[in-house]
């Protein structure tokens, strides 16, 4: 049960956080850099999904990358 | 110089994307219309694959968008193992998918659906999907849930006139909790945690395994279906951070861990470089490697038939490495717009991906009586991936 309390006490934080008119630590007009095209995490999806395509019909792992289409690539 | 009004362009798409960034905090916003046409190649271990897509992405209002995917893939030749027993093979796949958006003060929704279609496969995919802005925008979370129905079946006839047997069915479901968060003024991080569940015919009819038989002494070996077990269930996260360097450029790296109930356990890690060119290209480049042990019902050669009730020796089950090296080059064109198009742009990207296997062995290229069954050399491959496409942003 000790264990537990800290867990609960950082989700009511969170949550009331969440509520609140929290004040960012990284404003908007400082995010620039982060704006710019190179900082998307995925610029191309039908590439990436492409690639994740093949990489599942030849790898055991799947998932936690997007999606990566039908089919089965059993050949 | 020409190039001039292209970097005068890529400035003011920069300029935008930072107001609507910025315009986020009152309110989520739609990214641009787009149309892309898209052309792959894939060569590598006996098999080439051609794909060739159009997508487009249209906004009818601020916060409605719809999208379009149409994927054609062609397949010819076959993988190793599908070689050990039959002849080649040649198809097509086609892919199909239709995407709803609508955006209500912070949040994003999003549903899709998706049908692939092969002579002997079909695959059809609903999903939906949640994105919420919060914390000051400093933080994006996305829940996704899909769900697959799929029915397998297989070609005996010829590539030319083909006899499908249907097999089964498979279900899969995939749910996922994704972070996205502004930790510093040039530094993004993000976690990705997905489980997978699947039921029913999860083999790959094509695929066989082999096991010790002196009833065939010209090979020592005969060949048997594959019996999977009928359920799977799969946990995988990654970690990821992207950093924006002290000049223009940006460097990603991320790793996923995954595991399933057949005791594979795979490990990812990779490594891109983003540098932008006079604001009139995009250079990227990639490095990654992977790594997993095999399926516990997994093995090159079982020692007499329906040793166990699970047999597999499907490639993709054995354990391997994999290394990648990769680079894209995006060139930004029509700076001043065209027609309806405001940019363009358009991009090569190509991948070498070597495989190497540690349990898997030739038995395509090596046998006796050179080899005994067991002691062929294990299997290794290098795959070409070459990609060609055209946006177009309206």
């Amino acid at each position: 049960m000790r264990g537990v309390r800290p867990v609960l006490m950082a989700g009511l934080v969170l949550m009331t956080a969440a509520c609140s008119n929290m004040q960012p630590w990284v404003k908007p007009y400082e995010r620039d850099r982060l704006a710019d095209p190179i900082m998307a995490w995925d610029r191309d999806a039908i590439s990436s999904g492409y690639l994740d395509h093949i990489r599942e019909s030849r790898e055991g792992s799947r998932g936690a990358t997007g999606s990566a289409g039908g089919g089965c690539g059993c050949n | 110089m020409k190039l001039a009004p292209a970097r005068r362009a890529i400035g003011r798409a920069a300029t935008a994307a930072a107001l609507l960034l910025i315009r986020a905090t009152c309110a989520d916003v739609l990214p641009d219309d787009r149309a892309d046409l898209f052309y792959s190649k894939y060569s590598g271990g006996g098999m080439d694959i051609t794909g060739e897509s159009v997508a487009v992405r249209k906004k009818f209002t601020e916060n409605f968008a719809i999208s379009g995917n149409y994927f054609v893939d062609k397949v010819s030749g076959a993988s190793i193992d599908v070689l050990s027993q039959a002849s080649q093979i040649k198809d097509e796949r086609i892919q199909k998918s239709a995407t709803l958006e609508f955006v209500h003060d912070k949040t994003t929704y999003n549903a899709t659906y998706q049908t692939s279609v092969e002579r002997d496969y079909r695959s059809d995919t609903s999903s939906v999907s949640l994105k919420q802005d919060m914390f000051g925008d400093l933080t994006t979370l996305s829940l996704a849930f899909a769900n697959t129905v799929d029915k397998i079946g297989e070609n005996n006839g010829t590539a030319f006139v083909p006899v499908i047997t249907w097999l089964g069915h498979a279900s899969s479901r995939s749910y996922d909790i994704d972070l996205s968060q502004i930790l510093t003024k040039n530094l993004i991080g993000g976690v990705n945690f997905n489980v997978i569940t699947d039921q029913g015919y999860l083999a790959n009819p094509y695929r066989s395994v082999r096991f010790l038989d002196a009833q065939n002494p010209a090979k020592g070996y005969s060949l048997a279906s594959q019996t999977y077990p009928d359920t799977r269930t799969s946990t995988a996260i990654q970690f990821e951070a992207k950093y924006f360097l002290p000049y223009r450029a940006a460097v990603t790296g991320s790793f996923r861990y995954f595991r399933d109930t057949w005791s594979i356990v795979g490990k990812t890690f990779e490594l891109d470089y983003t540098h932008p060119l006079s604001n009139v290209w995009i250079l990227e480049g990639r490095l990654r490697y992977y790594t997993q042990n095999h399926a516990d019902f997994y093995s090159d050669l079982f020692a007499f038939a329906d040793e166990y009730r699970f047999e597999g020796r499907d490639q993709d089950l054995a354990a391997q490495d994999n290394y990648t090296i990769g680079a894209k080059a995006t060139y930004a064109f029509l700076p001043n717009g065209w027609k309806i198009f405001k940019r363009a742009t358009v991009t090569l990207d190509a991948s070498r991906i070597t495989f190497h296997y540690k349990d898997f062995r030739n038995i395509k290229d090596f046998g006796l009586p050179q080899y005994q069954p067991g002691t062929e050399p294990l299997y290794q491959f290098n795959a070409t991936v070459y990609q060609v496409y055209m946006s177009m942003f309206f």
